[in-house]
């Protein structure tokens, strides 16, 4: 039976944790600075728009971790000795280790603007980012946001459910631009204007200013405009948490090298979620990915490796998943805000500007790549399995209905968006399956 | 749109203030023709006419002063009919004397020889509770004299007040009927008015203080909910439940003393059925109002699914038209009163013997009904839950859910989604299912036998207890009393019987699931929290497992609140309905259970 000690309770660090227990006998600890109990960091907007209490956004109930002796220590891990296999807590206690899983999260990026660190300045991570939203925000009228990417707008329906007015700086053309094609990319902007926040594209800022009190009161743009505030958030991104690794001898670039099976350069020390950069190219994939989903991956892999069934870490096809204010998002394969060399597309929007669906497949081979879809649920299922199986577009299309995921009694568009496809392209051969 | 809003509210309130009011807006006077109205069998008549001739014509300012010396009068009668017609001591130690150690009906006939009205009562009491002893030797004239004291008692304390007096079934029925027929001032004289002041307010107060939500885009709008002194356990929820409960308990246990709220609605009974109002009409048209009216706000907060909206209409549909209307136009047309979509056992009273009778000398559509009642029984629920899961029925057509759908929507975050919940659920549920079925039993065994007695209990006191305890205590005083305390499917979730039926017939049978989207489940939460029937979604969402429980009402709230698509409601084949948990996405992962 050996020790293994876990830094961080988000999803990485505790898929691994749940399913080392399934497989083995281990003694198994979870050290957090963050909170007691692992919570669910997605729905933190949901604390604060009032949807839900913390304790909603605990996948387990309290007695879980005992029941499977997980033993929980909230503390902060101030220095990782390799060498002894201990680490040094905040506290002063000291924590032994046979084998050390580095799951320790992100922090939001901050770029070196003057007033950065102003009282009223904050980017929104961790549980305790919410709590300082929450007393910041008391009383305000007004909000800047600068970045247009998925907290960016999470921070802005958070702030309208409280009626404090938003300003959202984009630097992009459209809102998440970087990511998005043009045709989302504009419809999402269309609809962040419906719900009242100003969103100001092609927009960075220059400087916030601060009050006598040394709190935030206004945000100066590149472009002169001087926004009156009394709140930032700064959501330009996240970057690994690995500051406390630095004396460590456990080898970091902007995240924790690790190869393919989530192992570090140090023997029986491994790092997996938001913190990691790979070290290995996976195609489509980025070497540093911070989302939900590839954090829960790793921990899946990592159990099966420490639990004596080597595995790497090799994901499916790429998926993701949003919600823009009302409209959802669901992505499968890749769709690049700018088409590859290589590739074509097929973009059909509802005529209520809140639906959408973007294709994109290869122009020589007809391999579909990827999907983009507003306001429609699609059935993970079908696209992994038909990305994995490279099937055509037309197959993809002929058999749309099959992966609609929506509720019964939903209006279906699966027929609009084929004919459109068939005017568009008049030779392609779609054989709709009409469900 | 703000001040729309309020001034819905304020509308609301004083309607609300108003109804409130109109409980004490009342006072009360017994005249000679109310009793002539209300008590129809004559010696009684003479009785209470005699006994009440003091406050007959005296004005009461309050119900409960006047309700309180109308019982008073009727214990007054008991009381002297029992010394009246009561067997005295002497009686029995001359009857002692007569029998020796056996005891024979003759010496009763000896005793009382004069043949007036009294001697007649005691001779049939004598004969119809003491009968039995005929005959029997005793081993002492003591032994003897016990007997028959214990006979005595029975006669005393049945006989007498069932014959010649006013059982509690009586007193009951007539303290409320008497008090009614009293109630006298403004509610009274101009009920219309005053309906219009009251629920009237209400309902245009509710609406304007509603429909502005339609200026808000469609979508899921749950801001600030567990902010909101009302949906969260506050303490605007915490009076709203104290009233509901309060409201409850006097509507089934202390009806006298809300017959001005009755008086209400008198014309709109006389325009339905022809009759005045009972209490019941009462409760049912406010009872049909609210899902009416809290089925706009329900469709107009899930606008953007047309799922919700036709599960709305269809329980707005149901209430309005199959559990108040047609049985009030089945009554003016003097047939039974019958709801065609209530199913025993939910409909607990379906089989006993006052409903049998009625439904069986009602001819051809009485004897429909019954088979009505009965197919839905034993084809209606496993065929439609086979095919749809008990959704079609408890989030479709029940009048329960549908209350707990719209009346209750907004206490849905309040169920308790802890595996010890669920726990106490299974075991209190199905309690109540083997409780309704063990009383029906009786019931039944009972109609055929005409014996009361049932294995181990008193058929009549086992149905009473059940109507007392789980028919209005449970299902109305908890079940809706609770809803702001926790969440809208108490009843639906503890104690229905009809629910725990259905529910088997989901879990086992049934190509009805919740299916979770391959790997997409972000853990957030949401869907467990507006579960209303406690079930913690989230955990099998998260490890990629169809959800399959037999508490499920399928309301489709979880699919619906779900940011990321996650959870379907869908019927497919029977075969991979329970599903391996299994989060697709990731290459070489094995299931390790």
């Amino acid at each position: 039976m050996k020790h293994i000690v876990i830094i961080g309770n988000g999803i990485s660090g505790t898929t691994a944790a749940r399913n080392i227990r399934k497989r083995s006998d281990h003694k198994i600890t979870i050290i957090s600075s963050e909170t007691d109990h692992f919570f669910s960091r997605t729905a933190l907007m949901y604390i604060y728009m009032g949807h839900m209490k913390y304790e909603h956004t605990k996948p387990y109930e309290d007695g879980f971790w005992k029941k499977n002796k997980i033993d929980l220590v909230r503390d902060y891990v101030s220095d990782v000795h390799s060498t002894t296999k201990s680490l040094t807590l905040q506290s002063g206690r000291s924590i032994e280790y046979d084998i050390l899983i580095i799951a320790s999260g992100s922090k939001s990026n901050k770029f070196g603007w003057p007033g950065q660190d102003l009282e009223g300045v904050q980017g929104l991570y961790s549980y305790q980012d919410l709590e300082r939203m929450e007393q910041t925000t008391k009383g305000i009228r007004q909000a800047v946001i600068v970045g247009g990417g998925l907290i960016g707008i999470e921070m802005a329906e958070m702030l309208l459910s409280r009626k404090i007015s938003v300003t959202l700086l984009v630097r992009e053309k459209e809102f998440w631009n970087n990511v998005l094609p043009l045709q989302e990319a504009n419809l999402i902007s269309r609809h962040i204007r419906s719900h009242h926040v100003s969103l100001k594209l092609e927009s960075e800022v220059k400087e916030i200013q601060a009050d006598e009190k040394g709190s935030v009161k206004a945000v100066i743009t590149k472009a002169g405009e001087t926004i009156p505030c009394q709140f930032v958030g700064l959501t330009v991104g996240v970057s690994p948490n690995i500051e406390f690794l630095k004396d460590s001898g456990i080898e970091v670039k902007r995240g924790v090298i690790v190869n393919e099976f989530l192992e570090t350069n140090i023997q029986d020390v491994y790092a997996l979620g938001d913190c990691v950069e790979r070290n290995y190219e996976l195609p489509g994939r980025k070497n540093i990915e911070q989302v939900w989903y590839t954090g829960r991956m790793m921990g899946e892999v990592l159990a099966q490796t420490i639990c004596g069934e080597k595995t790497k870490y090799e994901p499916g096809p790429w998926f993701n998943s949003a919600k823009f204010f009302d409209i959802e998002y669901q992505t499968y394969g890749n769709v690049a805000n700018v088409l590859g060399s290589r590739e074509t597309d097929f973009y059909w929007e509802h005529k209520s500007g809140m639906k959408s669906m973007h294709l994109v497949w290869d122009k020589d081979t007809d391999q579909f790549l990827g999907i983009n879809s507003f306001g429609i649920r699609l059935r993970h299922e079908c696209f992994d399995q038909w990305l994995r199986e490279k099937r055509s577009i037309t197959f993809v299309l002929s058999h749309l209905t099959e992966a609609n995921f929506d509720p019964e009694f939903f209006p279906k568009h699966e027929s609009e968006i084929m004919e459109s496809f068939v005017k568009k392209f008049p030779h392609a051969e779609l054989n709709p399956r009409l469900a | 749109m703000r001040a729309i809003k309020l001034f819905g509210l304020i509308v609301f309130l004083i309607g609300f203030a108003l109804f409130n009011a109109t409980f004490f807006l009342a006072s009360y006077r017994l005249t000679p023709e109310v009793i002539e109205g209300k008590i129809s069998e004559g010696s009684r008549r003479d009785l209470f006419i005699q006994a009440s001739k003091d406050i007959q014509g005296q004005t009461f300012a309050t119900s409960f002063s006047f309700v309180t010396e109308l019982k008073k009068k009727l214990e007054a009668i008991n009381q002297e009919q029992i010394s009246r017609y009561g067997i005295t001591q002497e009686e029995v130690f001359d009857l002692v004397a007569r029998s020796g150690k056996q005891f024979s009906l003759a010496s009763v006939d000896s005793l009382y020889l004069g043949g007036d009205e009294v001697s007649e009562f005691k001779l049939k009491a004598w004969k119809d509770y003491g009968g039995w002893l005929e005959g029997r030797e005793f081993a002492s004239p003591q032994e003897l004299q016990t007997q028959l004291e214990g006979v005595v008692s029975n006669i005393n304390q049945y006989a007498i007040i069932n014959q010649v007096g006013f059982d509690r079934y009586q007193i009951k029925d007539l303290t409320y009927s008497i008090t009614k027929a009293s109630t006298i001032g403004p509610v009274a004289t101009n009920p219309l008015l005053f309906l219009f002041l009251t629920i009237g307010l209400c309902i245009v107060g509710a609406l304007t203080y509603i429909l502005p939500k339609l200026n808000l885009p469609p979508g899921i709008k749950n801001n600030g909910i567990f902010f909101n002194a009302m949906k969260n356990t506050g303490w605007l929820g915490m009076l709203t439940g104290t009233w509901l409960i309060a409201f409850y308990i006097i509507l089934y246990f202390y009806p006298e003393y809300m017959t001005n709220w009755v008086m209400l609605v008198d014309p709109v009974s006389h325009v339905l059925n022809g009759n005045e109002a009972g209490r019941f009409f009462l409760y049912g048209f406010i009872y049909t109002l609210c899902i009416l009216v809290m089925g706009v706000r329900m469709i107009i907060h899930y606008r953007h699914s047309k799922y919700q909206i036709l599960r709305t209409i269809s329980v707005i549909f149901f209430q309005t038209a199959f559990a108040f209307l047609i049985p009030e136009i089945l009554i003016r047309l003097n047939k039974p009163y019958f709801d065609f979509k209530n199913i025993w056992p939910l409909d607990y009273s379906f089989f006993f013997d006052s409903r049998l009778n009625e439904l069986m000398s009602n001819g051809t559509l009485g004897l429909f009904m019954l088979g009505w009642g009965i197919a839905l029984i034993i084809i209606g629920v496993p065929v439609l839950v086979y095919f749809f899961g008990k959704r079609w029925y408890c989030s479709w057509v029940c009048g329960c859910g549908g209350l707990a759908e719209t009346l209750g929507d907004p206490y849905r975050q309040l169920s308790n989604k802890t595996v010890k919940a669920w726990k106490v659920e299974r075991w209190m549920i199905h309690s109540v299912l083997v409780f309704a079925i063990v009383m029906t039993a009786g019931v039944i065994y009972t109609y055929w036998t005409g014996a009361s007695w049932f294995l181990f209990f008193d058929s009549y006191k086992l149905r009473e207890v059940y109507g007392a305890f789980i028919g209005a205590g449970f299902a109305g005083v908890v079940g809706t009393g609770f809803y702001p305390l926790m969440g809208n499917r108490v009843w639906c979730r503890f104690g229905c019987p009809l629910a725990a039926y259905l529910g088997i017939v989901q879990r086992f049978k049934s190509r009805f699931r919740i299916t979770t989207n391959g790997g997409q489940c972000i853990s957030c939460g949401n869907c467990s929290t507006y579960c209303e029937m406690g079930i913690d979604v989230r955990w099998y969402a998260q490890r990629g497992q169809n959800i399959v429980r037999s508490s499920c009402v399928g309301c489709g709230i979880c699919s619906s609140v779900c940011p990321r698509g996650v959870l379907n409601l869908e019927v497919k084949e029977e075969s991979g309905r329970f599903g391996k948990p299994i989060l697709i996405g990731n290459n070489h992962i094995k299931i390790s259970e």
